[in-house]
């Protein structure tokens, strides 16, 4: 079972759990699984395309999974899969 | 409500202040049912490219965070950041990268002074909304910063 390490911000989501252990093969499968458990993450997680949304890094392991096979990116037994999200932003003047 | 303790406000002023860069860094406290305390301020390195109009926390420093939370039995309760020379209104850019429950403190610093600290968090249709933003004087004396910047006054 691989460890999913939950942020502050989708804590609500997950009835305060901080950590969660899951059975998973891929990232996209444990964020399928998570979603099943807790259907408000989906939104936080998965944009409409079912990509991971750009605001937010998945680490497996120390990896980042844009720099491996994004959502395919295996996740072994034991793994530790962290969930963060980017902070960032800019003053007014910066819009697009 | 949001409440800042009022011996953190000279850190927090000072961690922007005479800076010509968007300065950026996390708030931990407490949560006590719908108010926040927010008791201690750190500052974080702006990872931005373009760190004169724009921040970016890295995702290392980030998990730091967290677990500075986790060891001392804190909640990581936001994030705060400073507009040189902008008012202390979120931008299109702090919208897009909002984080569900986290308060975003934002420091208007004009003329390398901080004019105004407001706070906002992200809202269910996904706009950030202010809340309501006092200073926790430990005289039991509460004033909301925005209203009521000089304790004095």
């Amino acid at each position: 079972m691989a460890t999913v390490i939950i942020p502050t911000p989708l804590r609500r989501f997950t009835n305060n759990a901080a950590r969660l252990t899951v059975e998973a093969n891929s990232v996209l499968e444990m964020i399928q699984c998570l979603v099943k458990d807790f259907p408000d993450l989906k939104k936080h997680l998965l944009d409409a395309n079912g990509k991971v949304p750009s605001f937010i890094n998945i680490f497996v392991d120390d990896d980042d999974i844009r720099n491996l096979q994004q959502e395919q990116t295996v996740v072994k037994e034991n793994a530790t899969v962290s969930i963060v999200p980017a902070i960032a932003g800019g003053a007014p003047s910066t819009k697009a | 409500m949001v409440y800042l303790y009022q011996s953190i406000l000279t850190p927090l002023k000072s961690s922007v202040e005479h800076e010509t860069d968007e300065c950026c860094g996390f708030l931990f406290g407490a949560e006590i049912g719908e108010n926040r305390i927010i008791s201690m301020i750190m500052k974080a390195e702006n990872d931005a490219l373009d760190r004169r109009r724009t921040f970016r926390i890295s995702p290392k420093n980030y998990l730091a965070a967290e677990n500075f939370a986790t060891w001392n039995n804190l909640q990581l309760i936001g994030i705060y950041h400073s507009h040189p020379n902008s008012p202390a209104v979120p931008s299109e850019l702090d919208r897009i990268a909002a984080q569900p429950y986290f308060s975003y403190v934002i420091l208007s610093v004009m003329n390398k002074k901080v004019e105004a600290i407001r706070s906002w968090h992200l809202n269910s249709q996904f706009q950030l909304e202010e809340e309501p933003l006092f200073v926790l004087n430990i005289n039991k004396d509460v004033y909301g910063y925005r209203n009521h910047p000089n304790p004095a006054a």
